[in-house]
């Protein structure tokens, strides 16, 4: 391909922020350092217009305590984007599903992926944006931190895990058992929607605490959508974007896993822009 | 029957919070409970049509994978014939009620009205044994406290009638705005009377001050001016009982002390412990550094936390408080809101809007199977430890503050009122715009703005109530949930109102309230007006001067500008911050506090800050006999069961439990986390990078030894401290001031919590004795901190640490702690606790002296013999110069430092982790008993791992200073070995059982 005649596109990433999502910076550097541009937008900027989400490549909505968990975690901030109207009369919901239908990207840490399960927008079996799972409160009965192995399944075609097998990453959370729908299950399970389980060093499954920290439903650390556009996931990526986050550092060899999720979706965007620019010219 | 919603999960879903109550009424009453079910019930004090209620209940509050929902009804499982129904009182924080009000708002498109609670949440349990109604209360005690609950109790025969009649704590209160007046002309006794009725705790010089201040016919003239009689008003009274507070004067910490050494004979008269030892230090040390162009002290004492350089683009702000006594009478709402009032100290320093970096915290408690008969009002300590977690739990993991760093200490001492210290550590740019981030300039005509919550009864006398003891007398109003969702809406716009220029300066609304922070503004343009009217409130029916003190809490006080108003309450109203513009700053030299157009204080600026006379307080010491220790009671000890028992002492074991349920890595900086490798391995300090684009870190590492405060004050003191350097060079930290304009600061918070040291006859007759203690701990702080060139930048005095029930008082032993952070060039090259490799040679670094006193291996024995371990501060130093170098060299592949247990605990910590085992001798310890070398506590040594081919370099380095043990092994086993004879050989299996036995 002939670099010289492409303008550089930037990867343009919206980080969503405001009444207690708390992992926005680090979700805005693990962009920055994938080589994107990062935007750490208030969610009322949304609501009043200040700020436009279809100027942005992929959306993300960060961990954290969403007007604290309560009525359950991220059920508040979900009643918001799903009723909450816009200037224009519409639902943050309906501007998700047009930029979902437009092919771009969101992704869903933590707190964040349990908005995007209390939409409806994962696993989307059904294709109607309706919910079909829970993160209910872990086994434990309490929030914990810790690091666990997670495994991509290999069935799933999304461009966020590409080149990633086995990874440790950190989970921090209090209710991230996942439970499904039993129409839900089958086609997750058929259409390798779950796109990460939690497992052993050697891959084999987390049958048990804490290896699985939740008791999560076969062990199911995140979910796509059908399309793989859409992610979801309880463990955070973006508390490892540098091997020295690692405990193990001194004897771990592998990459800072949760960086490459976020190069990788940087990339991908940048290859499908990079064409578009091609075809244009 | 007002409106309501009730929840209930699906019975094929797991009900953890149901079986949580099942397991704990078994533990702690030995009750069966059969299943629990738990139930979330909401009461709408609002017009709502049934068919919109139930549209918003099914929209926005019901799960409709896991959860039923019931509107205007409730569900009555057959099965289930035991009920408990726990509310909030009148006023107490519910924040998933005014959660809910906010989705309401959403889903019908209203504006958000968070300014009055119309919902009101509680909890149901469904039990399915028909258990007593004394039973039912006993359960219900175990998750309720009755300072802020409201507990119901019922059997399925009364169910129907009960829900029907659910209480709902809709505040209502008769306004009664009058102020009153207080004639002084009485006697002392009458002024004694007065303090103590209006709970102002002023002692007689502290009235008789006031009344003088009141007589003076300046101050008559004055108050005729401004159309106020001559006798001082409620508001006058509380705005002075809460600024001469022990908790906002320190008044102990600055009076004149007259200290005798019963050792010595000698007395001396000590002019403030504050200005003397801990200022003294710090302007010493500020000295020796400035010699060394060392500029990195930028704000010391003088603000909400102190403030050093922590990179070329960054400053680092530091605080540690105590929450003390709210802990003792709600554990989770006096630790959560410990958490989030030190917060706030850190983002209102300066300017404020710091960015909140992590939190720390040390928590002292009774043992959990305490089994001496509680007093009245006395929580277990099992109670107060669970309770305390959660609350430190949900105040730092809710505001994305992580938790880092921190220590459990457990003693009977502490039974009665706990010790909950937290810390709190920010960073903020050195300018916002050109303006110094960590100056407060304030000029006549800036408005005074309050922001966040709003203000109710709750924490009325916290300043007041802090200072006293706690009785059985106290009132209901002191107790206060903190809400980490609307602290961190506060801290966000903060954050970018302070990097826009909206706002000049701002402090914390903490003690005291608007009273305390307004007045202490004040004092820099010498004057405040505030119209108390204006004043946001939860509900009607405050009195002014209850607006002006009440604590309520999440709010802070802003300086803004008058142009600046405009576009700062543009950005409030986006980010859904209440701000109120409450007042001006004025030069008047007076404080002057108007309701509704009426003046109700005017008060003197300088009689207000300065007018408290200073106290004078009696101290000694006598240092106890020390009893030498007999040996040959252990000549047939069992090593290695005396090291398994220590690994299971509280002090000793696991803290993993706790330890998860913080969220020690949120904003992902964390690198040394309080567990390692492979998640089980105790570390001792903690490392942060400062960015995502930098290596350059901080340290943080925590210091306390109450336990040999009773056998040498003044070494535990230094122990303290040593503690806290030690764990940071251990680390691979570095000492300050070791070269010219290194960039390596540190920044130390002492915290001293102590009991009642003010000698009375009859109420505290050793009171002498104890302030001995306080002076001595005081003097060590002085002289580690001038040798280490370590300065102190901020701290916090605690003073009534007693519990006080029924003729009986429970004193916490005196608690010094010294919480430390420093500067990491990179943390890159930091080193980890636990062996890692077969092979390499453990050594112990520093030397074991024959100080077995107030060991916990002795404590285990309750064998009082021996004395404390002393710091021999010259030593350490330049042992730790050379673990500088080691560390340097890359020598070093693991160090930990020694502490509770000695030795043998370090070794055990080193490989409980893994697969590696080690196997040592103590012949290189010298000439001391197995005991010594194993179990004593000597203060300033590690336990080093080092690769073969560097172990000769290594040696060479320390000389005789590092004693070679052993090597790290791949036999999952710790053998401990003596003139040949192997003396323990402990499999990690059972090293590890031991160390993780539960609370």
């Amino acid at each position: 391909m002939d670099h010289t005649v492409l303008t550089p596109v930037p990867v343009k990433a919206l980080v969503l922020t405001g009444f207690g999502i708390n992992c926005e910076n680090e979700m805005a550097a693990a962009y920055t350092l994938a080589g994107a541009q990062a935007h750490i937008v208030h969610i009322n900027d949304i609501f009043d217009d200040s700020v436009q989400i279809h100027d942005f490549d992929i959306i993300n909505f960060p961990g954290g305590f969403s007007f604290g968990d309560d009525l359950g975690s991220g059920k508040v901030m979900a009643n918001k984007i799903k009723y909450k109207k816009l200037p224009s009369g519409r639902t943050l919901f309906d501007e998700l599903i047009k930029f979902i239908r437009a092919g771009r990207f969101i992704l869903g840490i933590c707190n964040g992926f349990q908005f995007l399960v209390r939409l409806g927008l994962l696993p989307n079996t059904s294709g109607h944006f309706e919910q079909e799972a829970a993160l209910e409160p872990n086994d434990s009965g309490h929030f914990e931190d810790r690091w666990v192995y997670c495994r991509v399944n290999p069935k799933n075609k999304t461009p966020f895990l590409h080149g990633l097998d086995i990874f440790p990453v950190p989970v921090r959370h209090g209710e991230g058992k996942l439970v499904l729908t039993p129409a839900a299950e089958t086609t997750v399970v058929r259409d390798g929607l779950d796109a990460l389980t939690y497992c052993l060093a050697d891959g084999s499954p987390a049958t048990t605490y804490p290896a699985n920290p939740n008791g999560s439903v076969r062990q199911i650390a995140a979910l796509t959508d059908p399309s793989g556009h859409v992610l979801g996931m309880m463990p955070h990526p973006e508390a490892f974007l540098s091997v020295y986050n690692h405990p193990n550092r001194m004897q771990y060899t592998g990459e800072a896993a949760g960086l490459r999720i976020f190069q990788n979706i940087v990339n991908h965007i940048h290859a499908r822009k990079r064409n578009q620019t091609s075809v244009k010219a | 029957m007002l409106p309501s919603v009730q929840t209930l999960k699906k019975s094929r879903f797991r009900d953890t919070v149901g079986d949580k109550l099942r397991h704990e009424a078994h533990r702690a009453l030995g009750f069966d409970t059969g299943r629990v079910r738990h139930s979330r019930h909401f009461s709408f004090a609002y017009d709502i049509s049934e068919a919109d209620l139930r549209n918003f209940a099914t929209h926005c509050i019901q799960d409709h994978i896991t959860e039923d929902v019931f509107v205007n009804d409730f569900p009555a499982p057959d099965d289930f014939r035991s009920f408990i129904a726990i509310a909030k009182r009148p006023g107490v924080t519910d924040d998933e009620a005014m959660s809910s009000q906010a989705a309401l708002a959403d889903y019908f498109n209203t504006p958000a009205d968070l300014r009055t609670q119309y919902i009101f949440t509680q909890d149901i349990y469904y039990i399915e044994k028909a258990l007593s109604e004394a039973q039912l209360q006993a359960i219900a005690r175990l998750i309720a406290n009755p300072l802020i609950h409201h507990i119901q109790v019922f059997s399925r025969a009364q169910a129907r009638e009960a829900f029907r009649n659910l209480y709902v704590p809709v505040v209502r209160m008769q306004a009664d705005t009058t102020t009153r007046f207080f004639d002084l002309s009485g006697t002392d006794e009458d002024l004694l009377v007065l303090s103590r009725e209006r709970l102002l705790a002023l002692n007689l010089e502290e009235m008789q001050a006031i009344r003088r201040y009141y007589d003076n016919p300046a101050t008559r003239a004055v108050r005729h001016e401004m159309g106020l009689p001559p006798e001082p008003s409620d508001c006058e009274l509380e705005i002075l009982a809460q600024t001469w507070s022990e908790h906002c004067k320190h008044k102990e910490f600055n009076a004149v002390i007259e200290y005798r050494d019963l050792d010595t004979g000698k007395t001396e008269t000590i002019r403030s412990l504050f200005k003397t030892y801990i200022q003294g230090a710090t302007k010493r040390v500020r000295d020796h550094l400035l010699a060394n162009q060392n500029d990195w002290l930028v704000k010391v004492f003088s603000d909400n936390a102190g403030v050093v350089k922590a990179s070329d683009d960054l400053l680092f702000v530091w605080k540690v408080e105590t929450h003390n006594s709210p802990s003792a009478l709600d554990p989770y709402g006096g630790a959560i809101t410990g958490i989030l009032g030190v917060n706030r100290d850190a983002l209102g320093t300066g300017i404020g809007g710091a960015r909140l970096f992590f939190n720390t915290n040390v928590l002292c408690f009774g043992p959990p199977d305490y089994d001496k008969e509680l007093l009245p009002g006395q929580l277990h300590p099992r109670r107060v430890f669970e309770g305390v977690v959660k609350g430190i739990e949900d105040g730092g993991n809710k505001s994305g503050v992580p938790t880092v760093n921190g220590a459990i200490v457990f003693d009977d001492r502490y039974a009665g009122k706990p010790l909950v210290y937290c810390g709190t550590g920010a960073l903020m740019p050195y300018t916002y715009g050109n303006r110094p981030t960590w100056e407060k300039r304030i000029d006549p005509g800036d408005h005074i703005i309050m922001a966040g919550g709003r203000v109710g009864k709750d924490g009325i006398h916290g300043a007041t109530f802090s200072s006293a003891g706690l009785d059985e007398s106290v009132p209901m109003s002191v107790v206060q949930i903190g809400s980490p969702i609307t602290q961190k809406k506060l801290a966000d716009f903060l954050y970018i109102a302070a990097r826009r220029g909206l706002i000049k300066a701002s402090t914390d609304n903490g003690a005291g309230g608007l009273s305390s922070s307004v007045g202490e503004l004040a004092e820099i343009t010498n004057g405040a007006v505030v119209y108390l009217e204006k004043v946001p409130l939860k509900y009607a029916g405050l009195k002014p001067w209850e607006i002006f003190v009440s604590e309520s809490q999440e709010r802070m006080t802003l300086v803004v500008e008058p142009d600046q108003l405009p576009a700062l309450f543009a950005l409030a109203a986006k980010m859904e911050v209440e701000v109120t513009d409450i007042g001006r700053f004025t030069d008047t030299g007076f404080l002057d506090v108007q309701y509704n157009g009426t003046r109700i204080a005017y008060l003197d600026m300088d009689f207000l800050h300065n007018g408290v006379p200073q106290k004078y307080m009696q101290a000694e010491w006598q240092s106890p006999p020390i009893h030498p220790t007999h040996f040959d009671r252990f000549d047939n000890l069992d090593v290695a069961e005396a090291i398994l028992d220590l690994l299971a002492d509280y002090n000793v074991r696991s803290r993993e439990a706790v330890i998860r349920r913080y969220d020690h890595e949120v904003q992902g900086k964390s690198i040394i986390k309080p567990l390692m490798a492979n998640g089980h391995a105790p570390q001792d300090a903690a490392v942060l990078r400062l960015d995502f684009d930098s290596y350059q870190g901080i340290a943080v590492s925590n210091g306390l030894m109450p336990k040999f405060v009773e056998l040498d004050p003044y070494a535990a003191a230094c122990g303290a401290f040593d503690e806290a350097v030690r764990q940071i060079i251990a680390v691979g930290g570095r000492l300050p001031n070791t070269q010219a304009n290194d960039g390596i600061f540190w920044s130390a918070n002492d915290n001293f919590c102590v009991p009642d040291s003010a000698y009375h006859p009859e109420r505290n007759p050793d009171g002498k004795r104890k302030l001995g203690q306080l002076v001595l701990m005081a003097r060590a702080l002085y002289d580690m901190s001038v040798f280490f060139d370590i300065p102190m930048t901020s701290g916090k005095d605690s003073m009534k640490n007693d519990f006080v029930a029924g003729g009986v008082k429970i004193s916490v032993p005196p608690t010094l702690l010294f919480s430390m952070t420093a500067k990491i060039p990179d943390v890159r090259r930091t080193t980890t606790s636990e062996f890692k490799h077969a092979g390499d040679i453990i050594y112990q670094v520093g030397k074991t002296y024959d100080e077995m006193g107030g060991s916990t291996f002795f404590t285990r024995r309750h064998v009082e013999e021996g004395c404390a371990p002393k710091v021999r501060e010259v030593l350490a130093r330049s042992r730790y110069l050379k673990m500088m170098q080691a560390h340097d060299a890359g020598w070093i592949v693991s160090a930990h430092d020694l502490s509770d247990g000695g030795l043998a605990v370090a070794l055990s910590e080193s490989v409980l982790d893994g697969t590696l085992g080690a196997d040592v001798s103590l012949d290189r310890l010298g000439d001391l008993h197995l005991i010594v070398k194993l179990f004593a506590e000597s203060h300033s040594r590690f336990i080093v791992s080092v690769s073969p081919p560097h172990a000769e370099a290594f040696e060479q380095l320390f000389g005789d200073d590092a004693h070679r043990l052993g090597v790290v092994t791949s036999a999952p086993a710790l053998v401990i070995r003596l003139a040949g004879k192997k003396i323990a050989d402990i499999p990690l299996t059972k090293l590890r059982a031991a160390w993780t036995t539960p609370f």
